[in-house]
This record gives C-alpha cells, structure tokens and sequence, in this order.
C-alpha cells in the first residue's frame, strides 16, 4: 500500500489474489471430528459409493481405484459414508475411542504451497 | 457419452480439494465435486458469495486447484458471461489454444433472487458456459433465511413457524422452468440422489454449445434439520415423492431422468426435516399444508409431464 494510506485510483489497490491453488489442504478440518468412520477392508466390495459422496474428499484409493482407507486429516466425521456404503462396511464410532492415535496417520499426499508461502 | 468410468474419475484430481470449510455433510460441496467428476476440459470457475464460496477461499487458503473467480452476490452470469467472451476474443489473437470449459455457481439466494437478471442476460446472450445452481433453499450463510426458493410451509428464520404462522406462506418459484423458457440447447434439474445423474448432467451441460443450466437441490443439514449423514437418503424421498423431479431439457426435447415406480407421499419427505415439524405436532397435526405441498406436487409432476408429452410430439 502507498505510504500516505490513501488509495488515489484503483491501480493502487493491492490485487487481491491467492495466486497457490489448494492451499486448503493445510488446513486440519479432521479436528472437527466427534465419530469416526472405520473401515472394514475384508467386507469392502470397492463399489466407490463412499467416494462419490463424501463432501470432503477423504476417501483413499490406490492406483486400482480401490478404496483403502479414509484421510483423518480431512475427515469431518460426517457420516455420509456410512450411510451410503452398501456393504456396511463403514461403522462409526466415538472419536474419544482413538485418543491415542496420531491424527496426521494416515494424511495424504503433499500440502501443496501454503507452508512456503505462509510460514505455516 | 465418454469417459464416465468412475475408476478413472479416482485417478484425477479433482477441481474441489480437501481442507474447504463446509460444515460436516453439508451436500453443496458433494454436489460440486460430482459435478466436475466426468470433465476432462480446463475448467475457469466463478461462486457467487454464499456458503460455497465462503467455505472454499477462507483467506488466505483455497480449495480450487483451477482458476476461481470470486464474484458478488449479484453478478456471477455477468461475470462468467464476461470471462467467456474475453477468452473468445483473445483466442480469436491467437493468445489460446486450449478449449477452457467456463462455469459459473451459486446458491439459491443467488441465483432464484438476487442474481436472476444476470443469469437470465447470460443465457439470453448465448456465451458458451454453464451455470450451476447449488440449491439447499434458502440463505444459509447468513443464518437460514427463506429465499424464492424456500418451500411452502419450511421454517426459516424470517419466516418462522410460531404461534402465529406455520413457516413460509407462499410457494417457491420454479427457477428450472424459468431457465427453460430462455429456449437455451441444456436445462436440467437433479440432486443427490444418484451420484451418476449429477456427473453426466453436468458433463453434458458443459459440453453443450451455448448456454446451460442445472439446477442441483442439495441439503443443508443446518437447515433442513437432518442428520448430516443423511444427504443422499433425503434427496432419494425428495425424487420418490415428486417433490424434485429430475430430468433435462436437450435442444428442446424433455426427459424424465427417473420415474419412481411406487407412490411416496410428500409427507414422507416432509417428516424427515426437522425445518416441517411444526406440521407434525402431535396434538396439532396440520394435515391441510401436508395435503396443499402434496397437491402442489401432483400440479407440478403433471405439468411436467405434459411439457415431455408435447415436446415429444
Ligand atoms: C448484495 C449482498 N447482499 C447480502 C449479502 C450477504 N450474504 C452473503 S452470503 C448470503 C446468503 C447466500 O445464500 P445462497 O446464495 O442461497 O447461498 P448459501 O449460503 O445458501 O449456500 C448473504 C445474504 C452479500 N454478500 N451481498
Ligand atoms: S465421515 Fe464424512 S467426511 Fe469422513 S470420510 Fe465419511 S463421508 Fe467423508
Ligand atoms: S461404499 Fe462401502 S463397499 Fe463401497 S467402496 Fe465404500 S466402503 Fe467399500
Ligand atoms: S450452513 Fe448449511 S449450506 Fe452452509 S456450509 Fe453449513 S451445511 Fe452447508
Ligand atoms: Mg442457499
């Protein structure tokens, strides 16, 4: 910004654009959650159901398109999932369950610019 | 129509990622990713200020691995509007050579009210986009206010149901058919109640020539008093019972997208929201607003059926 503060026309103003696309993907929206969704790989039939639904992306998959587990790091702990799963491969239970267990587990891939642009 | 392999569709990114702040099962963000699942184009997207929008670029964060344009309330038509026709201009310079697909989104509130002249110039105008309506009938970020898109009889926050007056007096307008009437090549309505309709509605609208429109009843938990784990159930007693119809409108020719094959009453979807349960009291059922919604359902579903008919002919 200009030193007097004052914006004189509009090619003054700073642009306003966050130039790194999903940054988000440092943002640890598993922190929300109170039930977790467990998966039970041997019951699973791999229909992708779980996967077309979630809102928040956080069903895994391998390069079969299997599903192999869910993002704890994103997991809202919804529900969806479990609804829509028609094996009922999916139970959830109290998050209070897994104190112990680290959250960032089983995170996804790389975080993407956010951390070197923002210090985080 | 190609490349609807879901197994595929897991391989790529998609445009939405993780980490946006949408609140647990909320459907507008499974709506947005379904919608981008089936297409392969670049893709510039423009939101409309509303729950989506807000949720996915909390500064300095976002959760769009494409171009993303936050734009007004009002203006998201005009804006795309204005994107395509620069993009075209700028090809026609030979400054592009990608075929970059341009889609637009908003909520209800800004897209049945606040944005409806900018959407209406957009398809009157013939740009080469589509625009998405994420429709969970009402203001939701600003706390659930009713919009021209709040039902009959739900309770929003300013149109409570009380002592006084049973929730929403007046009835939603049909904003599918106010898209049809632009006599624009797409129009179509779905929701979440089959994950394929989305993706291969919203394939084919952006995929068509000129102007498209759909418009995807999504649930807000917050709202309609669900439990979050119940988008897809509910949006399945809204398509079973009439109450949202899904079908499309391809150069004129209407197709019913599913026909439920048993009669579920509109009280059954009614009864699953918390936002109708003042209809349901037990000493003070209102069985004649359940009774008008399910005329209005039958008046709507007829319509609707003569406009397929006639255009079939
Ligand atoms: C011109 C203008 N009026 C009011 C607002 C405040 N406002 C921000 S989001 C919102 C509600 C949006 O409703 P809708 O379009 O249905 O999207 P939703 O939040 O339901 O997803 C309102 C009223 C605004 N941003 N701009
Ligand atoms: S509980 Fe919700 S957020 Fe978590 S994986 Fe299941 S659908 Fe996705
Ligand atoms: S919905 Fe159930 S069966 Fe289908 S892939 Fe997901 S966990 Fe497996
Ligand atoms: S308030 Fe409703 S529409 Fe907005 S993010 Fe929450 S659930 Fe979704
Ligand atoms: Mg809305």
């Amino acid at each position: 910004m200009s030193g007097s503060g004052l914006l004189k026309c509009w090619q003054d103003v700073p642009p306003g654009t966050v130039t790194f696309g999903a940054t988000s993907r440092e943002v640890e929206t598993g922190l929300w959650r109170s039930m977790r969704p467990v998966l039970d790989a041997a019951k699973c039939v791999s229909c992708l159901k779980c996967w077309l639904q979630c809102p928040d992306a956080s069903i895994t998959t391998d390069s079969d398109a299997r599903v192999t587990g869910i993002d704890f790091f994103f997991c809202k702990g919804c529900g969806v999932c479990a609804k829509v799963c028609p094996a009922g491969a999916i139970s959830m239970c109290p998050e209070s369950d897994f104190l112990s267990a680290p959250a960032e587990a089983s995170r996804g891939a790389s975080p993407g610019k956010a951390g070197e642009l923002f210090g985080a | 129509m190609s490349g609807l392999n879901i197994k595929e569709m897991t391989k790529r990114e998609g445009p939405l990622c993780e980490g946006h702040r949408m609140c647990p099962g909320c459907g507008a963000p499974t709506a947005v990713r379904q919608a981008f699942m089936g297409i392969d184009d670049p893709i510039v997207v423009v939101g409309a200020t509303g729950c989506m929008e807000v949720s996915s670029t909390v500064y300095p964060y976002s959760a769009w691995r494409v171009p993303f344009m936050h734009v007004a309330f009002e203006n998201a038509g005009a804006a795309i509007s204005g994107i395509e026709s620069a993009h075209k201009a700028l090809r026609g310079r030979g400054m592009f050579r990608e075929n970059i697909k341009f889609v637009a989104f908003g909520g209800d509130g800004g897209t049945y009210d606040i944005g409806l002249q900018a959407l209406s110039g957009a398809l009157e105008r013939g740009h080469d986009i589509t625009y998405i309506c994420y429709n969970n009938q009402g203001y939701m970020n600003t706390g659930a206010q009713r919009s021209g898109a709040t039902p009959k009889s739900a309770s929003a926050t300013t149109s409570p149901a009380g002592l006084k007056l049973p929730g929403k007096l007046q009835r939603p307008k049909n904003l599918t058919e106010i898209a049809e009437a632009h006599d624009i090549p797409y129009v179509a309505q779905t929701t979440l109640h089959n994950p394929m309709d989305v993706i291969t509605k919203v394939k084919r609208a952006v995929e068509t020539k000129g102007p498209a429109f759909v418009n995807i009843l999504v649930p807000c938990p917050l709202f309609w008093k669900i439990d979050p784990a119940d988008q897809a159930q509910v949006c399945k007693l809204a398509v079973d019972s009439r109450f949202w119809p899904v079908y499309e409108v391809a150069d004129g020719e209407y197709k019913l997208s599913y026909e439920p094959k048993k009669h579920v009453p509109v009280e059954d979807f009614l009864k699953s929201q918390g936002r109708y349960a003042h209809l349901f009291k037990r000493d003070a059922v209102r069985t004649d607003l359940i009774e008008s919604a399910q005329r209005d359902v039958d008046a709507q579903w007829e319509k609707l059926k003569m406009r397929i008919q006639s255009s079939q002919r």
